[in-house]
Parts: C-alpha cells; structure tokens; sequence
C-alpha cells in the first residue's frame, strides 16, 4: 500500500512529522521562554531547567541510537553508556584544553589534574585536542572504531543474545576500571570538569546553555531523521529480517554480520554525539557514566517508550528521565530505586511494546476491526509483533 | 672470658634446676638479681637479667614477661620488685604471691632501652628453650634465630643436645647456625656449614640474616652466602609461585560458588538472571540475622552459627527465587533479552529493600572460632577461613555434581537442558523443572552469601561485586556442564592473581575482561559447550 507513493512520505509518515514538529516546538519554545520572557513571570523557564532539557535531549539521542540496533536488529547492548561516555571525554578533553592559564595551576598546556600528579608533558593521545574540528572528528571516530573493532569481533563468530549482552556490559565494565585510573591520562576518579569555554563562548552563560540545548535539539532530529532513512529503506527491511530470523536471513544470502556491523557503529557514533552534547551542558564527565547500571538504564528507557518505533525511544528518556528528577529531588528520593526496579519488572511483563508500540497497535487492531465491520467479516487476529 | 662465661652458665643451669626443686623461699641468687631492677640504672636491669636467667628461680619467666610488657614495677624506698599482673593486681615479684598492704608510695616502672630489649628478648629465649611444652622451645628457639644473640649460643648448645622433638631441634640448629654466621669468632668451616644450614631453611628471614653478614667475613664464606642468597630467592620465588596459586585458587572458588548457581538457570532455562547477585547478597544478610540471633540470645552456639545459617540460607535464597520465578519469568519464557532487564528490575527492588530494612552500612558479620586465624604452610600463611570456603566449594560442587548425575531432578534438568521439547514430550513437566531449577540456583546462590560473608563485607551492593565475574565464568566455561563452570571459575581466578604481581589489580581484571571478550570470539558457547546440532532463530 505505501510503497506506491513517494519515498519520502513513507520516510515522514505521521508519526514522524508530529515528531519533528514537536521537537522543533520545543527547541524553540525553550530559549524564547528563558531569554525572552523576564524571570517573573511565571511561563518564564530557568537556566537551570534548559540545561535540564538540554540533559534530556541528549539522552532522548542516547535512547535512539539503542532503539535503532535493539528495536530494528535485536542486538541488545549493555554497554551502549561506554560509546556516550567516550564521545563525552573526547568533548571534555576539548574542553579541558580550552581552560589554558585560567586553571588552578595556569599551566598554559597541561590541564589542572597533570600538573597535580606531576606530569611533565601533554600524554600524544592529548594532542590537537585544542582544535574543536579534531575533537569533533574524535566524537565520532572513537566510539565508532571502537564499536566497529568490537562488532567485527562479535558479530564475525556469531556472537548473540545474551552472550552479547553480556560481553557489552564487560566492555563497559573494562572502561569504567581504567578510566578510574589516575595513570590512565584522563583525570581519573574526578574526571574532566571546570570547563571555561567553548569555541570562545563562556560554557556557563545563558546564551551558550540555550544554544546548546537547540543545537541538540537539531542533532536529534537529524539523528533522527538519518535512523528513519535507515528503517524505512529496503535495507532497513533486511534489518528487521535478521532481528526476526537471523539464520534464514543469512540462509538467503544476506551478509548478516556486514549488516549488524554498520549498524551498530552507526549507533555507536550517534551515542557518542549525545555523550558530547551532554558534557559542556552538565558540565563534568566521570568514569561514573561507564558503569554498567547507567547503560542498562538506558535501555529501559527504550523499553518503556516502545522499541522499534524510534519516536518511543526518545519519548521513553523524556518520561524516565523527568520521573527520576522529580523523585530523586524530594522526599520519595528512597523510593526511586523501587520505582526504577518496578518500571523494569512492569514494562516487560505487561507493556512489551512500549507508550508509542501500545498505542500504534492499538489503532491498528482498531483500524481492522473497522475495515472487518465494514466487509461484514469476523475480524482477523492480528499478526504478532515479533518478539 | 668466654669461656669462663660457658662454665658458669652450665653450672647456672644446674643450680638453676636444684633451685627450683628446693624452691625459693629462702634468699639466693634469685632474690640478690632483683634488687638490680631498684636502682633505675640501665647497667643494674642488665645484670640483674642476666642474674634472674642465671638464678633458674621459677618466677623468672613470669619475671622476664612482665619486665617486656612494661609490667614489672619497683619502688626505690622499699627496695622491692613488684609484678603487675595484665588485670592489674600486684604480685611479689620475690614469692609470687599478691602483695600484702598498699603498693608503694613511689611505685614506678623498670624502664628499658633498645639495648636491654635485646638482651631481654634473648634471656627470655635462653630461658624457655628448655621449657616442657615444645611449642615454647620452638617459639624460643625462633626469638632466638631472630635476635642472633652470641650470649644464648651455650644455652642454645645445651637445650641442643637434650631436645627430643625434631622440629625444635631443626629450629634450635637453625638458631646456632644464625648466631655462628654473626659471630665473629667462629672458624670459616664452621660458617659455612652454618651457612648451609640457613640455606636450607630459605625464608624472607633467612635472606636478611644473609644479607646482613659483616663486610669483613673471609672471602669463602663471602661466597657461600652470595650462593645460599641465590638459592634462597630462587626458592622464595617457587613459594610466591605457590602462594599465587593459593590466593587464585581461593579467588577461583569463590567466583565457582557465586557462578555455579547463574550456570544451572542459564544452562536449563537459557535466562541469564540479573538478580542472582541479590541471591547471594539476601545469603549473606541471612547470615547476618542469623549471628544476631545468637549473639542475642544464645551467645554458646556461636561457632555453630553458619551450620544454622547456612540451610537458612539456602531455603531464603531459593524461596525468593522461585517466587521470582513463579511471578515473573515464566512470562517471559523465549524472550530472554527481556528476562535480563526484569531480572536487572527485580534486583534493584531487592537492594533497596535490603537497604530499606538493614540500612545502607554494611553489617558486622563474625568469623566463628575455627574460621579465623591462619598457619604456616611452608613459605606461605594460609588463613582458615579461605581454607575452609575452598573445601566447601569443593563439597557444594560435588553434591551439585551428585544431584545431577543421581537424582531424578537432575536427570530431568538435564534432558530439559539438552532438549526442551523433546523433554517435554516424554512426560517431564518443564514448567515445574524450571521453577525448581531457579529456586536450586538462586539457593546456591544463598549459600555463596554465607560464605562470602566470611570474607566480604556485608553490603546491600555485595551481590553487584559479584554478577559481572560470575557472567564472564559462565561464558568463559559454557553451560550446560559443571565442569565448565569449575575451569572457567578456576581458571580466570588464577589467572587474576598471577596477573596481579606485574600489572596491578585493576589491570590484571581488565586484561581478563578483555582476554574473554578474544576467547568467545573462538568458542562463541565458551570452553565447554553442549554439542548439537540445534540453531537459534
């Protein structure tokens, strides 16, 4: 039915224009309500709250970088908090060498915690990190050779399922011992923070926040669109052909593993991009967003807004995510862990699809009813969702 | 001089004894030592050391002891000596019984220096090298070696030739060998026939002793002891060797306890449980309760508490586990990358309600009796509660290994392991294998937490220190057969410990870490897979 229209409204279907139209609503409504409404009044949005927004969108990024490989290829990474967390500490390396003099020490080279162990000279993996054209390069190249080094190893000897979950979740686990390491070279225990400026802009002022939160806003909806362009092509149906049955998929002469592999350094240079945008808006990055709990937190923000569905991916880090401000900030603060454990439990046990995959299947159960009362016939059971 | 010196302490020895049989209730030499302790002169407390050795009187031990703690008390006015027992009661040091009226105005403590320690530390080993109990003489004969005082070597000599016991008497050789290598006026022979006897003995004091040998020895003993040093680091290095084996051995079995439970329910029910960690953590605070209630209520039963604790353990750990099981798995049966996020939910609520209940510090957990301590085993110290959890390793295994092989579970675990449906059709009831396969790990699981409790501190977080390792153990060693787990626990745990020397804790457990994400590229079902002919989906 829809492939006889045009190829880009099969890409913009209305989910995904009501997507983009409210992420644009949003990206402006934002900084106009912090810079252009005066702090009294009451539709006015604090600084604070737009970096808190900002914080969000990057995760939304985070959650559908995980939905593209977990909802389209059935690889579920562990470890997907290790390519954000990377793609943060090359941001923050950028950052660190922007302090200059203005550090503790006001060594014109070394950041503040090298001069503090005593170290003489900028380690070469510190080099050109002063450029913010290399950092950005670096965004994307370290997550992604690393997940692509990873992926080839993985997927080349069939590694699946959970073997694969669970090798992710080393990964990260790896990661996050030895960037706690102070000899490792990048701050260990403290991480990076103290960050003064970027690309000459004060890190701390309104103007940058705001610019900052919309240029996530726009790195989302690119991302976005990129992973739409992706699941709604022919090979976006071979995707979904290895999640469902791998073996008969590489049995038709598919090359499954080049698939998978793509995809998850795709996925893997988009959570490093989050991880980037996510540091100078929070201002610190620590080994503490390697653990392993972070990344499977994430997951579950996927979970709940609805795998496969891409939109339900970001919706889903939005709702997690506001929840977990919300308790973590007053008096239920005990009882979050409760509610997180809750939400895991209750999410795969009673809403495997998700806000956005519920509701999609809702409306399309409807519409077949519908079309059956009309025909005059029993309505057909509907095809399962493959699990 | 030295000689003269020798003759009078023979003769000392044997007044000594006489003494001691006609007791000590009139003056002697005994009661003239002690007044050198109320001068407060360095000079007078040497020579009455040494006079109390010489005097043989049965109080001096308990003398010298008191002396060392700075327990030995005199007052100058009254020119008497005064021991003060460790509860605080005041004895005449001259009869040993209580002190009669109130203590001396200008009671004060016989004071010492480094110099009289030395001498103190070696009349005290003189004195006891011929006491009954032969774990005195040896502890003797050792302070001995270690203090190589040329003044105990005739009484060293002496107790030589009257020791019976051959492990005392290979210390007292050992400790004549010590004092003869110092000294400065034995023969070269005979130093170096000393010499060989300390190379023999080949320990981190041993070497000091050779390392210390004065500049102005002869050459050919110079050169023997350059060679019983190489001998004896190349024999310190076969114990580090040894000990390194030891401590990943422990390591290894307690990663085979934490693991062995999440091999069974991963090999059965191919659902890899978040939450087994928890298991062991609810284990562990079983225990805790358990110890509380003891120490409360029946204080004797301590040394008993983890016979109590431990089928407690077992029944908590595998309750819950099958009420897990019951309420939530079994939903999720074919959908095992969901299983792992619930299991991981499920493990979050346990923490906090742990956290909720016990509080967030961590719990005092006891070691009865016979787990705490250690003992010598060669060059390495072995402490008993690492000793006692590696043999119940080994028995929990055995028995796992038993239940599979033996019993009609195990025999139904199994073919539901190798195949589900064909299980299934022959009339095994797989949902009711499956709740009991869960409630067996999670149970062995709790009884990990007992152990652990010994060694670990006792936190709500316990059980996450534990799940990531015991997830490289089962995929290191495979499912589907306890052997895997046994190598793959074994073997990483070894591994680690021989790693740890040159890269360092941290370093030695990512190279593991890495190490095993290389080895599943080879073996993609890890070292011991089930063999068939089955292909996932």
């Amino acid at each position: 039915m829809l492939t006889s229209r045009h190829p880009l409204i099969h890409l913009l279907d209305r989910g995904a224009v009501l997507f983009l139209v409210l992420l644009g609503a949003f990206a402006i409504a934002i900084p106009v309500l912090n810079l252009l409404v005066p702090s009294g009044s009451t539709f006015h949005v604090s600084t604070y709250l737009v970096s808190l927004f900002g914080k969000y969108v990057c995760y939304g990024l985070l959650a559908l970088s995980i939905d593209l490989i977990w909802g389209y290829v059935g690889i579920l990474s562990l470890g997907h908090g290790a390519f954000f967390a990377l793609g943060g500490y090359a941001m923050g390396m950028y950052l660190m060498r922007q302090i200059g003099t203005r550090g503790v020490y006001a060594d014109p080279i070394l950041p503040d915690f090298m001069v503090f162990l005593n170290w003489k000279e900028l380690p070469f993996f510190w080099y050109f990190f002063d450029h913010f054209a290399y950092a950005a390069l670096m965004v994307l190249l370290v997550p992604g050779l690393l997940a692509f080094v990873f992926g080839w190893f993985a997927f080349r000897s069939r590694v699946t399922g959970v073997y694969l979950s669970i090798i992710t979740q080393a990964l990260t686990y790896a990661l996050l011992l030895a960037f706690f390491r102070n000899d490792f070279g990048f701050g260990g225990n403290n991480g990076l923070t103290d960050f003064k400026d970027i690309l000459g802009f004060n890190v701390q002022s309104e103007a940058t926040r705001n610019s900052l939160f919309f240029i996530s806003c726009v790195m989302l909806a690119i991302c976005f669109l990129i992973c739409r362009a992706i699941v709604t092509s022919k090979f976006g149906k071979v995707l979904v052909a290895i999640r469902d049955a791998e073996s008969r998929t590489r049995f038709l002469g598919y090359r499954v593993e080049a698939y998978k592999l793509f995809v998850f350094t795709l996925s893997a240079c988009m959570a490093g991009i989050a991880g980037a945008l996510y540091v100078p808006q929070v201002g610190i990055i620590n080994p503490g967003e390697f653990a392993p709990a972070n990344s499977i937190e994430a997951v579950i923000w996927v979970a709940v807004g609805g795998r496969g569905t891409l939109t339900g991916a970001v919706l889903g880090a939005f709702v997690v995510n506001y929840a977990k401000t919300y308790f973590t900030s007053g008096f239920l603060a005990e009882y979050w862990l409760f509610m997180l454990g809750a939400l895991f439990i209750g999410t795969t046990l009673f809403m495997p699809r998700g806000i956005i995959g519920t509701y999609n299947h809702w409306r399309a159960n409807r519409a077949e009813r519908k079309d059956a009362e009309r025909d005059g016939a029993p309505p057909l059971a509907s095809p399962r969702a493959a699990e | 001089m030295r000689a003269l010196y020798d003759r009078i302490t023979a003769l000392v020895f044997a007044l000594g004894l006489l003494a001691a049989v006609a007791g000590s209730a009139h003056a002697g030499p005994y009661e003239d030592a002690l007044a050198g302790f109320t001068t407060d002169s360095f000079t007078d407390t040497f020579e009455a050391i040494d006079g109390v050795v010489a005097s043989g009187s049965p109080m001096a031990a308990q003398l010298l002891e008191a002396l060392q703690d700075s327990r030995l008390q005199f007052s100058a006015a009254e020119k008497k000596v005064f021991i003060k027992t460790r509860d605080g009661a005041l004895l005449d040091a001259a009869t040993g019984e209580p002190a009669v009226g109130a203590p001396p105005a200008d009671l004060a403590n016989v004071r010492l220096n480094n110099r009289l320690r030395g001498a103190l530390n070696a009349a005290i080993g003189a004195l006891t090298l011929m006491a009954p109990d032969p774990g005195r003489r040896l502890s003797a004969a050792q302070s001995v070696f270690r203090s190589r005082d040329s003044s105990a070597l005739p009484a060293v000599e002496k107790a030589l030739e009257a020791e019976t016991n051959a492990r005392v008497k290979k210390a007292l050789t050992e400790a004549r060998a010590a004092i003869i290598v110092m000294s400065d006026d034995a023969s070269p022979d005979n130093k170096i026939a000393a010499i060989a006897v300390i190379r023999d003995r080949s320990d981190q004091e041993s070497l000091a002793l050779m390392s210390g040998l004065p500049a102005n020895a002869p050459p050919e003993v110079r050169a023997a002891a350059t060679d019983a040093i190489a001998k004896i680091q190349s024999n310190l290095a076969i114990w580090r060797t040894v000990q390194n084996f030891w401590y990943g051995l422990s390591l290894g079995s307690v990663l085979l306890l934490a693991a062995i439970g999440l091999a069974i329910t991963f090999g059965v029910m191919g659902v890899i449980n978040m939450a087994h960690g928890e298991m062991v953590m609810l284990g562990a605070y079983t225990t805790f309760v358990v110890q509380d209630l003891i120490r409360t209520s029946f204080p004797g039963l301590f040394d008993y508490s983890l016979a109590f604790a431990l089928p407690l353990a077992f029944i908590v750990a595998g309750a819950v586990g099958i009420l897990i099981e019951r309420t939530v798995i079994r939903y999720l049966y074919g959908r095992p990358l969901e299983t792992l996020l619930a299991t991981w939910g499920i493990s979050l609520v346990l923490m906090q309600a742990v956290r909720a209940v016990f509080g967030p510090t961590n719990k005092e957990v006891g070691n009865p009796s016979w787990m705490s301590g250690a003992f010598d085993l060669g060059g390495i110290l072995i402490t008993y509660n690492r000793m006692w959890i590696i043999i119940f390793t080994g028995i929990v295994f055995v028995a796992l290994l038993a239940m599979l092989r033996y019993t009609r579970l195990g025999l139904e675990m199994r073919a539901v392991t190798q195949n589900r449906q064909m299980a299934a059709a022959v009339g095994i009831r797989t949902a009711r294998i499956d709740a009991l396969t869960f409630g067996l790990g999670s149970g062995i699981a709790g009884i990990a937490g007992v152990a652990l409790s010994q060694i670990d501190n006792v936190s709500p977080n316990l059980g996450q220190g534990y799940i990531i390792d015991s997830f490289m153990v089962v995929v290191f060693g495979g499912v589907g057969n306890l052997w895997g787990t046994l190598v793959g626990a074994l073997t990483l745990g070894i591994a680690n410990k021989f790693l740890e020397p040159f890269a360092g804790a941290v370093l030695a457990k990512i190279a593991i870490l890495v190490f095993i994400i290389l080895f599943i590229q080879k073996r993609p079902r890890g070292m011991f897979a089930l063999k068939g002919r089955a292909i996932e989906a």
